[in-house]
């Protein structure tokens, strides 16, 4: 049996710096491949729907004759099944996670784009 | 190592069980198929029994029909009770004799038998 | 149901929320004043009917829904449900996919291990080393979203190979951070192994005898720690089968034995990671799969918790007909059941954690 096993452990502790980020002050620094949110190049896209049926989630609802594509965050798990199969390759995957909705409505989660 | 399938019918499965157990086998999972699948309500079930010994499998198939009842496994091998309540919850199958029943208590959901609704066996205990 | 219970017994509920727990489970334990009599299980609490999916979702779409079967052993049920698939249709999965994925289910592995370790030092009451040890798998952690995108769920595992590829760079980078993340978790598992107060709790709690595990069904670290050297690695899935590893065994089936087998498979993980940088391959990483899968097929892997099978049946369609998931914490619930009788109560969340439970697989 041993004693004081941890002592090492902890006096060294006391000394190296802390291992947690002083968050909303300090940002986050995200990597490259994070999968953060979905976003869309709107003026390419050509409402062909195939985004909204490889959907997991139902996500993604488009409405081919008025053109209109619109997006769930909510309900987005931001696998990337819509990237990979979209034919005109106009879906990205952003890096950052999305800022909380505050009380103004500013920062809507249900994102809305009508073609022309 | 190769994984074996066995058909057998529903009155030789306790011999069976009991001959894997008595050379050395452990119960592996027990799981039920709907056949065939979709959304009308099955009138035959499929149910597996897999056993494992050295790394190779050997699994029990036996047939069922919608309403039939079969007996327990658990008087032989006592680590079934959990995988045959969890049957019983979700296809609505009647087995008797389980060691450790829970009567329909084991999962709280919605309608009765929610993996094979409205089957004639779903109406047994609720 | 029957139980042992008599008047002069006291019936005590434990669960579903307790800090030891990761997820919710409830027992309610008759006692005879300190020691434990009887346990009734009462489990259901996640159950969100993930299997039915199967019929609302096609399958290459269905390996999401996989993944997100539980939050810890995420990439193995992705892992799992993809090989399965490719059995039926008979896919050949190119060789730089697949030390791709070993190497991914090994990091899975040490994360899964590391929060365990922290949870049972909670258990105990050691929050020190709680701290220490999640603020390892912390770096761990990071070297996953660096390669992956995401911190738990994984994303990255498909029907025909994997969607990402980690480059040499990024490769050789990662092996000397796990080198720095490989001493200190030395530093913490050594307190593990060794320390008086750690040993107190321990030793001679849980005992799980070599017969009984058979014969129950226990999985995993918990039967390995009773002297049975069982681990479905060495069906040689993915490309386990060019590398090299041995089994962590242990005899005395208590508590602490389940903790010095999990220990022994991080260095294992560590070592099995390195092995597999050094002998990647070049070439692709996934193949064009193409038509609906028809036939059946059990598949099994080994998960951090144990034996876990995947039983996928297809009817041609693109929809699958069955999709059943066997998780190691469903096949150690009656073997905890069976060691808990006789022990104190103080003992009873040490012994619950040691089959580590993951509630949420069990009941998908």
């Amino acid at each position: 049996m041993a004693f004081f096993q941890m002592a090492a452990t902890s006096l060294a502790n006391l000394f190296r710096r802390p291992a947690t980020l002083m968050y909303p002050v300090k940002p986050r620094i995200y990597f490259e491949a994070t999968r953060g949110h979905i976003s869309i190049d709107s003026p390419k896209c050509i409402h062909c729907t195939i985004c909204a049926k490889k959907c997991p989630t139902d996500a993604i609802s488009v409405d081919r004759p008025n053109k209109v594509w619109t997006i769930e965050h909510l309900k987005c798990i931001a696998c990337g099944s819509c990237i990979d199969n979209c034919p005109k390759k106009c879906l990205h995957m952003e890096k950052t996670y999305r800022e909380p909705v505050d009380v103004a409505g500013k920062n809507n989660l249900t994102e809305v784009h009508r073609g022309a | 190592m190769a994984d074996e399938i066995i058909r057998i019918t529903k009155d030789e499965l306790p011999a069976k069980v009991s001959s894997f157990m008595a050379s050395g086998y452990r119960l592996v999972q027990i799981c039920c198929v709907k056949d065939p699948a979709g959304k009308e309500p099955a009138q035959r079930l499929e149910m597996n029994y897999s056993f494992d010994r050295d790394y190779s499998l050997s699994t029990l198939k036996l047939d069922l029909s919608v309403g039939e009842q079969i007996d327990s496994i658990t008087p032989v091998c006592a680590a079934a009770y959990l995988y045959e309540n969890e049957i019983h919850d979700l296809f609505g199958i009647r087995i008797d004799g389980i060691s450790v029943d829970f009567k329909g208590t084991l999962y709280k959901v919605a309608i009765p038998a929610p993996f094979n609704p409205a089957g004639e066996s779903s109406k047994e205990r609720y | 149901m029957e139980t042992a219970a008599t008047p002069k017994h006291t019936v005590i509920p434990f669960g579903p929320q307790h800090p030891v727990f990761p997820e919710p489970l409830h027992l309610d334990l008759v006692m005879d004043d300190e020691t434990v009599v009887d346990v009734i299980p009462s489990i259901g609490y996640i159950h969100r009917g993930l299997e039915l999916l199967v019929e609302k979702r096609e399958f290459p779409e269905m390996v999401y829904v996989a993944e997100r079967i539980c939050g810890i052993c995420s990439f193995i049920h992705a892992l799992g449900y993809s090989q399965a698939v490719e059995e039926i249709m008979k896919i050949d999965v190119p060789p730089r996919a697949k030390y791709l994925r070993v190497i991914w289910s090994e990091l899975s592995r040490i994360h899964s291990h590391l929060l365990w370790l922290g949870l049972a030092a909670d258990a105990f009451g050691f929050e020190n080393l709680f701290m220490q040890s999640w603020r390892a798998r912390e770096l761990v952690l990071d070297i996953i979203e660096e390669t992956t995108g995401g911190r738990v769920i994984f994303g990255t595992c498909k029907v025909g190979g994997v969607r990402r590829d980690i480059d040499a760079d990024t490769l050789n980078r990662i092996i000397g951070v796990l080198d720095g993340i490989e001493r200190d978790v030395r530093g913490i598992c050594e307190v593990f192994i060794k320390d008086s107060s750690v040993k107190h709790r321990f030793c001679g709690v849980g005992v799980l005898s070599k017969e009984d595990a058979m014969t129950l069904g226990a999985v995993g670290p918990m039967l390995r720690a009773s002297g049975v050297a069982y681990d479905m690695r060495m069906k040689e899935y993915a490309a386990y089968g060019d590398l090299s590893f041995e089994i962590p065994v242990e005899t005395s089936g208590d508590c602490y034995a389940r903790c010095a087998v999990r220990i022994r498979e991080i260095y294992e993980s560590f070592s099995l990671i390195r092995q597999a940088a050094q002998k990647i391959p070049g070439g692709e990483i996934s193949i064009k799969v193409l038509g609906a899968p028809e036939g059946e097929s059990f598949m099994r892997l080994e998960q951090p918790r144990g034996e876990v099978v995947y039983y996928i049946k297809g009817n041609g369609t693109k929809y699958l007909s069955r999709f059943r998931v066997r998780t190691p914490t469903f096949a150690n619930i009656p073997p905890m059941l069976h060691v808990l009788k006789g022990q104190e109560l103080a003992d009873v969340p040490n012994i619950v954690l040691t089959i580590d439970p993951c509630i949420s697989c069990t009941e998908r």
